[in-house]
């Protein structure tokens, strides 16, 4: 065999192909793609010794299985999960030789594990990210079993790791969010959205994490309008007419006509994509 | 022109018309900052994304720009080749009180402008519709309309580049490459592009 691979035997609930995304093309009505857990994608990626954008798996939920196709490095990072090899717990990150079977658990708390291979997954890229985008059908397909696997040929070395503190999940994420740019449609929007109680919606997906809970009321003025189509940014915290926000992740549309009453930092969106269906929500507004 | 927090490192900017936007979109991007990342012009408003740190150097660009000021006209002029065969075209025609041969004639013999695009990659929303074919939506969407469709809705005109569900009355079909993300430039139309649509066979 002379190209590198890795074989997939079979997929947990999801398994896809991603990196940093495509930022800049949002003009064109793409969205930015791109790892969840960005900081889990990086270190992943840092362990096997890839370049921190190099595309890997994002595993949801565990259940993937791959059979090495060569001798390579494998890494995981994010919530804790298990790792086998040939049935057997390693520690991350491991070598995999040629016909080993590499299997990813469930994390024990979490969503979404980044399991980064040496060289990184080499598929086409389009518009310079090889990231699957679930919204517009941009990247590879989603992870199949009896899909082959190109990698890249390995650029660094890996790093040795002897103890690797996993992603912490809390049962209750209070989110930061800087208020507006549509906070005046709302009554008072840092008094309700400080006051408000919600959870995570099993309906939540990689375009955004739907809550359940407090709904936030309108201004007189505002309610039954219709906002014209504007620009949206990943975290926006948008809210439909029914009241419920949706935060917007890394698959969201380029544009929405509902208010924005805020947006969560860059910084606080990794733990949103981890956070399970049901875990408690509160925001700390800034206004 | 009134600037609007859109978290820690993005404004949006919203004005009062197309063309407004379009002077705001141009007089950013002709800046080429390095600071900026995204910029999305919408129907009122155009989002400007940046790295971490860079909004008071857009805040500078946008200190000195006239959005009443109309920029410069782009040299990038794409021209659609349509078939109009389109399912909506005779309800096209009577909701405009016109034949579908003057339907053509009038979609023909206009130069639209991108506004934005936004929906689907590639999908160009198009202003410069004349005033006959300015219609509302179907009733009811349809659950998949055909990719390279060419509809009107409101004051737009667009192709779709794949097929999606969609409301737009639709009133012909093109073969354009709209959309091909492995293509260096992917979107056939993009943000301040004139465009003109020509009737095949």
């Amino acid at each position: 065999m002379t190209g590198r691979s890795v074989t997939v035997l079979r997929t947990g609930p999801q398994a896809l192909v991603q990196d940093l995304g495509r930022p800049g093309y949002a003009h064109l009505g793409v969205p930015p793609s791109g790892a969840l857990d960005a900081p889990s994608l990086r270190l992943a990626n840092r362990l096997a010794g890839n370049p921190e954008d190099a595309a890997c798996l994002e595993v949801l939920l565990g259940g993937l299985a791959l059979r090495a196709g060569c001798s390579c490095t494998a890494a995981v990072a994010g919530p804790a999960t298990p790792l086998l090899v040939n049935g057997v717990a390693r520690d991350s990150p491991t070598h995999l030789a040629p016909g080993d079977e590499l299997v990813l658990g469930t994390p024990v708390a979490g969503l979404r594990a980044y399991l980064a291979l040496s060289g990184g997954v080499a598929l086409p890229a389009e518009l310079g990210s090889r990231a699957t985008d679930l919204l517009s059908g941009l990247g590879p397909a989603p992870l199949a079993a009896g899909d082959v696997l190109p990698l890249g040929v390995p650029t660094g070395v890996p790093t040795g790791a002897d103890v690797l503190p996993p992603v912490r999940v809390p049962d209750e994420l209070v989110l930061p969010v800087v208020t507006g740019p549509r906070d005046d449609w709302f009554d008072d929007a840092v008094a309700q959205l400080r006051a408000g109680r919600w959870e995570v919606s099993e309906r939540s997906n990689r375009v955004g994490v739907r809550l359940r809970g407090t709904a936030l009321l309108r201004t007189a003025a505002r309610q039954g309008c219709e906002l014209p189509s504007e620009g949206l940014v990943t975290g926006a915290v948008q809210v439909p007419a029914a009241g419920r926000p949706v935060v917007f992740l890394a698959d969201h549309p380029t544009t929405g006509g509902y208010p924005v009453v805020g947006v969560v930092p860059p910084d606080a969106l990794p733990a949103l994509g981890q956070a399970r269906p049901g875990t408690r929500v509160r925001f700390r507004p800034h206004g | 022109m009134r600037l609007r927090r859109c978290g820690t490192d993005a404004v949006l900017v919203e004005v009062d018309s197309p063309d407004e936007v379009e002077a705001v979109r141009a007089a950013v991007r002709a800046a080429a900052l390095p600071e900026v990342v995204e910029l999305v012009p919408a129907a009122r408003t155009v989002l400007i994304t940046t790295r971490p740190g860079g909004l008071p150097a857009v805040r500078r660009v946008l200190a000195a720009v006239d959005p009443t000021h109309r920029p410069p006209a782009p040299s990038r002029t794409a021209e659609v080749p349509v078939v109009y065969d389109g399912p909506d075209l005779a309800l096209v025609a009577e909701t405009a009180g016109i034949s579908p041969a003057e339907v053509v004639r009038l979609h023909t013999g206009a130069t639209y402008s991108v506004a934005f695009c936004g929906f689907a990659p590639g999908f160009a929303y198009l202003t410069g519709l004349p005033g006959p074919l300015r219609q509302p939506r179907l009733e009811s969407p349809r659950t998949s309309v055909p990719a390279g469709s060419v509809g009107v809705a409101g004051e737009y005109t667009a192709a779709y580049p794949r097929s999606t569900p969609g409301g737009w009355r639709l009133i012909g079909r093109t073969d354009a490459p709209l959309f091909d993300p492995r293509r260096d430039v992917p979107a056939l139309l993009a943000p301040g592009d004139r465009v003109r649509f020509r009737a095949v066979p």
